[in-house]
């Protein structure tokens, strides 16, 4: 790291050097920047408003159609009549315009431009979704906005933005067995609080520690800390040897400014787990286990943007192999894409998940944002590999929703309670 | 009189509009009934044009989705003032026209108080006095004094802020 390689004598961070390379000027904290966007991602739950922004409010096309893409992920199959007509709209669109479209199946935004080189170090990726601060596990700059921005951005190419300020994370030692980026990340949101990084970059230095999908995990929750964006510092081979080729000038530089700077040991890391309704609200899970020992568990899901990768379905497959869901326990588990699902399918995973007594849905959003695929009756508990666990998140307001690792989600599943993966020893065994 | 709704901390995109009552999932006509629908169910039926409403911290916090700031400027919300915002939906309330004031009134107003608020001065009044809220970003006044940032760029073709 400490690359003297930016543009100016002054130091910057992640995010300012990023700014800076795709805007016209050299930018700090605070500036007002307009860049150029690299790719503008597009969800099924706001195409309707984005081709209305585009259309009528703007009387445009895409800028740049090699730049846009549009995912029908969040309500994948349509579940109403309503829905299937906006995602009719959304691939009439595409057709028209030439802007990309993956559809029903081929998975989770996020997921799906990660899988596609849509996201790359260096890069601005902007998306109609909140959880866009994802493709910081790459070194790009992801930044959700709502459809008006997201129109500007394909109309134009560019956006504007305010340059953030960074909180510099820096993780120190080793995770112990059992404890996963999940762990990290709930960690670091409870550190930071909900509203902690509020406008701000979180700049995540890791060394060569974690995986792409493990830095997709962390830098996916940063938004649940406020965050603009979330950035994983490059290190050791793990970028280049999915072929990513990484600019000297994207590491930050030594002795930039930050507004913030915590540690984390990782190796004195417990499992976590947040309670409903808040990410924030974070527990170990151990503490939990014993908070709600008389506290049945009606649903555990596995996926999502957060957790859907082919390591989390075999972290949860390692949990549940030649054992069975708990009575009166449901386990959802839907891979994050059908790049995931078929290597899942190829490697015997899902046949291990399905013979434990697995629910398996559509590479998609699932339940998540409570639309379809497994909502919540009022009253029941589940514990999802989810991002938020807001009131009402997953269904019914009187569902409570507790967030965790994909190991704990299936040792829950199991255990028909809040569990850890080492409870399971004994329990659900399949003769 | 416009009249204060008053929230505590942290409401979130979901408790404005659940995400099952999304336009294209409730109706594009009807979605707007269903804000704060679980936290204050008698909002959507008894708000009127020009209400206020005062949050506590990190309002708006969660999801992207702008038909959450829609459901609000549907139902003519006259503004939201609260200490904090998310940034996302402040953007997206700005984007819309929606004022926003980072203020903190928790203290100093009560749920139903009348008020009237000047959206362009910043001056809300309310009984026993008046209260001066910031305005908002200087780069996004630019704006604003062309209706929103729709109209600014379709007028101008270009950012505020960005060389012509």
């Amino acid at each position: 790291m400490g690359r003297m390689t930016n543009l100016s004598s002054r130091p910057q961070t992640m995010a300012e050097k990023i700014l800076s390379r795709r805007g016209t000027q050299v930018v700090y904290a605070g500036d007002l920047a307009v860049v150029e966007v690299d790719q503008v991602m597009v969800v099924d739950s706001i195409a309707q408003s984005f081709i209305q922004r585009m259309q009528q409010d703007l009387n445009a096309t895409p800028r740049y159609p090699e730049r846009v893409s549009i995912v029908i992920d969040h309500v994948a199959p349509a579940s109403t009549v309503s829905v299937a007509q906006a995602q009719k709209e959304a691939r009439e669109y595409a057709a028209q315009t030439g802007v990309r479209l993956f559809d029903v199946g081929r998975g989770i935004c996020h997921q799906v431009l990660m899988e596609e080189g849509l996201a790359r170090p260096g890069w601005i990726v902007l998306g109609s979704d909140s959880h866009s601060t994802t493709y910081g596990a790459v070194a790009a700059f992801g930044s959700g906005m709502g459809a008006t921005d997201i129109a500007l951005a394909a109309a134009s190419g560019k956006t504007w933005l305010k340059v953030p300020e960074s909180v510099k994370v820096t993780f120190t030692g080793d995770l112990r067995p059992g404890v996963t980026a999940k762990d990290v990340a709930l960690e670091m949101i409870r550190r930071l609080g909900a509203d902690g990084a509020t406008y701000q970059s979180i700049e995540m230095h890791a060394g060569d520690r974690f995986t792409r999908g493990e830095r997709m995990t962390l830098a996916n929750l940063c938004v649940e800390a406020g965050a603009k964006a979330g950035l994983v510092v490059p290190g050791g081979e793990i970028l280049t040897a999915y072929g990513y080729d990484i600019p000297e000038w994207v590491y930050p530089d030594q002795g930039a400014a930050y507004v913030q700077s915590i540690e984390i040991d990782l190796s004195a890391l417990n499992p976590r787990m947040s309670a409903p309704s808040e990410v924030d609200n974070v527990f170990d899970v151990a503490e939990l286990r014993e908070q709600l020992r008389d506290q049945p568990v009606d649903q555990v899901f596995i996926g999502t943007c957060t957790n859907g990768r082919i390591e989390d379905l075999h972290a949860a497959a390692d949990v549940l192999r030649g054992r069975r869901v708990a009575p009166g326990t449901r386990l959802l588990v839907i891979p994050a894409s059908s790049q995931v699902m078929e290597e899942a399918m190829a490697d015997g995973t899902l046949l291990t998940l399905q013979r434990a007594g697995a629910v398996l849905g559509t590479p998609g959003c699932g339940p998540c944002m409570g639309r379809h695929q497994g909502v919540l009756a009022p009253g029941e508990v589940c514990v999802s590999t989810s991002n938020r666990n807001f009131i009402g998140r997953m269904g019914d307001k009187d569902a409570r929703i507790y967030l965790a690792s994909p190991a704990v989600a299936a040792a829950t599943a199991v255990m028909g309670r809040v569990a850890l993966p080492e409870d399971v020893m004994t329990h659900g065994e399949v003769a | 009189m416009p009249r204060i709704w008053k929230f505590g901390d942290s409401v979130n995109t979901d408790d404005i509009l659940p995400g099952k009552f999304a336009p294209f999932m409730a109706g594009e006509d009807v979605f707007q009934t269903f804000a704060f629908h679980y936290i204050r169910p008698e909002f959507a039926a008894q708000v009127q044009p020009g209400d206020v409403l005062i949050g506590g911290r990190n309002w708006g916090l969660g999801s992207s989705r702008e038909y959450a700031p829609q459901a609000l400027k549907k139902l003519r919300v006259g503004g939201i003032v609260a200490p904090t915002f998310a940034r996302i939906h402040y953007r997206n309330l700005l984007n819309l026209g929606i004022p926003a004031f980072e203020y903190d009134l928790t203290g100093v107003l009560q749920d139903g108080d009348e008020v009237s608020l000047d959206v362009q001065t910043g001056v809300l009044t309310y009984a026993e006095g008046t209260v001066q809220l910031p305005p908002p970003p200087e780069f996004l006044r630019e704006a604003l004094a062309e209706g929103s940032i729709l109209a600014f760029f379709k007028k101008h073709g270009r950012f505020p802020g960005e060389p012509a």
